[in-house]
């Protein structure tokens, strides 16, 4: 690992050093509150009766035997909760429309996906809760299940949703009900001129499998309706400010009267921005006037919360003799699970965002199918759109018989590349990656034995900024404490603090970050879109120039001089004019902050930033990968991950986001799947058979980080915890293909489906 | 999870007694690995746990050369792959009680629990049968011994008895020039049910083979008994041809499933490697 500071790092105290994280001891000493340890007077159990059934119609739903057994305070329904609107809210790394919201929180009249909520109970314990929701009573009328998103987009297949229609991007509508939601288009260039310009021209399909972020922290909600109509809420979120904006309107409130507590979050990956269980607690909670706490078993959560889009992908790229890249046409259709909204959009604008190529097409379709609702997922859409493509590039690449770096190096794209979206490109480290991994120990080292096999690929994803803030205080021994609205999943504590404590020159053990609830912090968007340490350090940034402006004008008044003349150093020296004797004046930072009090009173530092611009990050992957060809097992030998962090602010979290991207990729790439029967049952909602890697499947993952500043940002960040979940699909297709010459285009590249693919007939 | 009565049986004779008493709702609590996990889940329907850890039988493990081993049926994995005369002699019972879940299972998961849920992807079942295991059974009316590959019937199901239970598992002393492995394949490295797995024990005798026994899991509704496999190795040196016409006859004997974890025909090619790997490995530890 990196442990020597870097070039970028050397003008820097803080940044791009190792602090111990300020969460660490808690979390290590079991000390921290996870949704789940949160205990409340009087506090009610709930439990979710779910749909056993893929695609029903809810014919009759009968409560009152599990009302009438003793220990049950209230029963719910969807009948319960205000009808909702179908207007669109805003959640980060996406948008929800709150009458399929409520509909995905609890079924109305059918029930999309196995395992949709159909009633929740409240009760005293447990026990009961369980024993409640099995004397409930709901009457289904079977429909046929759509569970292929090729089969769904058939005029022919049944419709999941009365009145849904095909929307275009020009606005336009469909005439009939379709089972696809929008279909989008990205185009630039001359598709035909490209093709006759190409010597070769390779086109191939993909399908790729539903797969879940496997966080271990299972779903919580807790809620407690208060006497004077107002709403608390505690959950594991990544938004709790989302939670507050969803919540809200599904149950009648104003924002303003809804207080949201994010409790430390045992992993999220995209899949805890939306709401399950807080509506339904908050409508148990109001009916029963305790506070009412719901869970999810592993099962519920595989089931019923929202893994990533499957899908069927097709490419066709051409190119020159000499690698240069000519035209690339990309059709995407993405299974959204019940109600629309697949994260197509964004994989269309990334499937071939890495290169500079003239002519393109690229076509999404977003389409409804009996399966849950997805959520975001690390990058959401690229691992998929960028497998498809990254693989096309690879074949290209052998098929030319070009070094498959060299290919990509000949037509990266540069400052100033455009994608076929029309964004183009300020400065960025594609190509600072690629020679990295040009340059590594691994790519310069050979293969050890048969059946070992090569690979490597490109990835790239957008980031985003938006809106953060940040309110710090100046405690007279010096230290600061800082209170943030981003939970913190990969170590955002830290590296905002981090960047507070650069931007002051004082240690980052001197800051003290505080999670805090919505009423406590300004408005801070999502923990996701690998956005917390850009904007919320940039929040962080602006907070500490306020309080250095505010110390020196603090210096200025004790030294009755002009705050002009006063001047913050980076070393955290306040200093002022010499006296009249000639004398130099200055403060250090605790020295002043000692005489605050004294002085006129404490300082408050604050800030509120909302950048529409971000910094993308690219990544390059290497993998060395044994083939066993009797069983079809594939087991990493080797990893590298090479990626663009702008400005690592701590290298270990950086490198920590790289390793675990790595790994989830590797998981979607070798056994992750949602595994349907033809009845849209799922038959491995278990982490038994719902096969991520573990400790034991996967290599030590070697993190090679790069630093191209990001010039939008005070300390040059970019994102960097979803890019490295997308090269590692590609990278693996084509180590296998390396290994034993057989090119799977459909994932997971499990044991049965390398065995399916190469066994002869039965015989 | 349901209210479940829970009572500490002192004795053979209190066990079968609460077992019979309780009829189908008791259950005898061992490692409580697959039965608790069960009962959470309400797969189950239990009203009573027969805990029967404190009787010294059904915990213990000894060895003599005229009887061979015998096996609490209760005894945790970490205790059977831990002691020095299974390490020595029967080594396939280390493959299988160190790869039954992880390091905290194993110090609760019993071969008792592993051969009376009866799965058919059970790890330890196949290592039984080619280690000629008899089952000893107690219940109302005394005593009786079944062979372990006469022990399941189906999915979950078994020769068991009203108020019967499992007390122990007896081996006989390999023979000199005995050999056996066990061997299962999985998508990862650990924590997840066989796709297929198998045992092979081979004596090897004046550069034949003299005797053998092949069982293969998790490709039929019980793990079983391959006679087929043995045959085609019996009597003639191992060799690459004998060894493949025992894989043919695994092949031939499984009848699995399409399933998430396996389809039918990734489980009857399994059914032939892990036959032939297992071999090819018990005869390595017959020679060593
Ligand atoms: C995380 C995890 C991983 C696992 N991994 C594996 C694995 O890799 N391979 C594998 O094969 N299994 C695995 N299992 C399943 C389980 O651990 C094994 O089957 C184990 O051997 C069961 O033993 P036990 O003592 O815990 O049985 P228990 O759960 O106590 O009992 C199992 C069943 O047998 C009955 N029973 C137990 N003892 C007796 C007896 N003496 N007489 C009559 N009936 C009896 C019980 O009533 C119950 O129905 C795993 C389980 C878990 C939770």
């Amino acid at each position: 690992m990196v442990t020597a500071q870097s070039e970028v790092a050397s003008q820097y105290n803080v940044i791009g050093t190792r602090p111990i994280r300020h969460d660490g001891v808690d979390k290590v000493t079991g000390a921290a509150q996870y949704g789940a340890d949160l205990q409340l007077p009087g506090m009610l159990y709930g439990r979710v009766l779910r749909s056993p059934h893929a695609h029903a119609r809810i014919v009759s739903i009968d409560t009152s035997k599990a009302a009438a057994l003793e220990g049950v305070k209230s029963v719910i329904t969807n009948a319960d909760f205000p009808r909702a609107s179908d207007d669109v809210i805003d959640t980060g790394e996406g948008s929800a429309q709150l009458n399929w919201l409520l509909d995905n929180v609890i079924a109305s009249d059918k029930a999309l996906y196995k395992g949709h909520a159909i009633a929740a109970v409240a009760a005293v314990d447990h026990h009961i809760a369980e024993d409640a929701i099995e004397l409930i009573e709901v009457e289904y009328e079977l429909l046929p299940p759509v569970l292929d998103v090729r089969d769904a987009m058939l005029d022919t297949a049944p419709k999941l949703h009365d009145g849904l229609k095909t929307g275009e991007m020009d606005g336009s509508k469909s005439d009939g009900d379709s089972n696809t939601a929008s279909h989008l288009r990205f185009a630039k260039g001359d598709m035909e001129a490209g093709f006759a310009d190409a010597d070769v021209v390779i086109e191939r399909e993909f399908v790729t499998s539903m797969a879940h972020q496997g966080y271990i922290e299972p779903h919580n909600g807790t809620a407690y309706w208060r006497a004077d109509g107002t709403l608390d809420v505690w959950t594991s979120t990544q938004g709790s400010f989302v939670v507050r904006d969803s919540v809200a309107p599904l149950v009648q409130l104003s924002p303003s009267q809804v207080k949201v507590t994010p409790m430390e979050i045992g992993g999220g990956f995209g899949g805890k921005i939306p709401v399950y269980l807080e509506p339904l607690a908050a409508i148990l909670s109001r009916n029963t006037g305790r506070p009412v706490q719901l869970t999810m078993n592993r099962e519920e959560v595989l089931l019923a919360t929202g893994p990533t889009s499957g899908t069927y992908m097709r490419v066709k790229m051409g190119a020159k003799r000499d690698g240069t890249l000519t035209a690339g046409e990309v059709y995407l259709a993405f299974e959204a699970g019940a109600y629309p909204g697949s994260p197509v959009g964004a994989g269309a604008m990334c499937a071939l965002a890495p290169y500079d190529i003239p002519n393109q097409v690229i076509d999404g379709y977003d389409v409804v199918v009996n399966k849950p609702k997805t959520a975001a997922y690390r990058a959401p859409g690229a691992p998929q759109a960028e497998f498809a493509t990254e693989a096309v590039i690879n074949e290209l690449a052998e098929q030319l018989q070009i070094d498959p770096l060299e290919l990509r190096l000949q037509n990266a794209a540069v400052e100033g590349a455009s994608r076929a979206d029309g964004f183009t490109y300020g400065v960025i480290g594609n190509v600072e990656c690629m020679q990295a991994a040009q340059d590594s120990s691994h790519w310069n080292s050979e293969l050890a034995g048969p059946n070992q096999g090569r690979g490597v690929a490109q990835g790239f994803w957008f980031n985003i900024g938006f809106e953060s803030s940040a309110y710090a205080q100046v405690n007279g021994d010096g230290t600061v404490p800082l209170v943030l609205g981003s939970t913190d999943i990969g170590g955002t504590r830290a590296s905002i603090a981090m960047q507070l404590a650069e931007t002051l020159g004082i240690s980052a053990e001197e800051v003290r970050p505080h999670v805090v609830d919505t009423n406590s912090v300004g408005y801070t968007q999502v923990t996701g879109g690998s956005r917390t340490t850009f904007a919320g350090g940039w929040a962080a940034y602006e907070c500490a120039m306020d309080i250095r402006r505010q110390m020196a004008e603090r210096a200025a008044q004790i030294w009755e001089v002009d705050a002009a003349e006063v001047e913050y150093g980076d070393d955290a020296v306040i200093r002022g004019p010499a006296d009249d004797e000639g004398n130099e004046r200055s403060f250090g930072f605790k020295e002043l902050a000692g005489q605050l009090a004294a002085s006129g009173g404490h300082i408050v530092g604050r800030a509120d930033v909302n950048k529409t611009s971000s910094g993308p990050a690219f990544a390059t992957h290497i993998v060395d990968v044994e083939v066993d060809p009797d069983t079809g097992k594939v087991d990493v030998l080797r990893y590298t991950a090479v990626q663009d962090a702008g400005t690592a602010i701590h290298p270990a979290y950086v490198e920590g986001q790289m390793q675990g991207g790595a790994a989830q990729g590797i998981g979607m790439a070798l056994n992750e799947e949602y595994y349907y029967d033809e009845s849209g049952d799922l038959k491995n909602a278990s982490l038994l058979d719902y096969r991520m890697p573990t400790a034991l499947d996967l290599p030590m993952i070697e993190p090679i980080i790069v630093e191209v500043p990001n010039p939008g940002h005070p300390y040059g960040v970019r994102g960097v915890g979803e890019v490295p979940i997308i090269p590692p699909a590609p990278a693996i297709q084509a180590a296998i293909a390396d290994a034993v010459g057989l090119r799977m285009n459909e994932l997971p590249i499990s044991p049965r489906a390398i065995l399916e693919a190469t066994l002869p007939e039965e015989g | 999870m349901q209210a479940v009565k829970y009572v500490r049986a002192a004795s053979v004779d209190e066990a079968s007694r609460l077992l019979q008493e309780g009829g189908e709702g008791a259950r005898v609590l061992a490692g409580g690995t697959d039965v608790i996990v069960q009962a959470r889940e309400r797969t189950r329907e239990i009203d009573l746990f027969v805990d029967i850890k404190q009787i010294a039988e059904t915990m213990s493990i000894a060895y003599d050369a005229a009887d061979g081993l015998s096996i609490g049926a209760a005894a945790p994995c970490h205790e059977i792959y831990g002691n020095e005369t299974v390490r020595e002699l029967y080594p396939s019972l280390v493959d299988s009680t160190s790869l039954i879940g992880g390091t905290a299972i194993q110090g609760r998961a019993s071969l008792g629990g592993n051969l009376c849920n009866s799965s058919p992807a059970a790890d330890g079942i196949p290592t039984l049968i080619v280690l000629e295991a008899t089952v000893e059974i107690a219940g109302p009316n005394g005593r009786r011994s079944v062979a372990v590959e006469d022990f399941c019937t189906a999915p979950g199901r078994n020769v068991l008895e009203s108020g019967e239970f499992v007390v122990s598992l007896k081996f006989p002393t390999p023979a000199a020039g005995s050999g056996a492995r066990f061997l299962r394949f999985i998508p990862r490295n650990e924590m997840d049910i066989a796709v297929t797995n198998a045992a092979t024990q081979v004596r090897i005798e004046n550069g034949s083979v003299s005797w053998a026994r092949v069982s293969i899991g998790a490709v039929a509704p019980i793990p079983l008994l391959v006679a087929d496999a043995a045959a085609a190795l019996v009597g003639q040196p191992l060799s690459d041809e004998t060894i493949a016409a025992a894989a043919a006859a695994s092949r031939a004997a499984a009848s699995p499933i399409d399933d998430m974890r396996g389809s039918i025909r990734q489980r009857r090619h399994l059914a032939g490697v892990l036959t032939e790997r297992t071999i090819r490995q018990a005869a390595e530890r017959a020679a060593a």
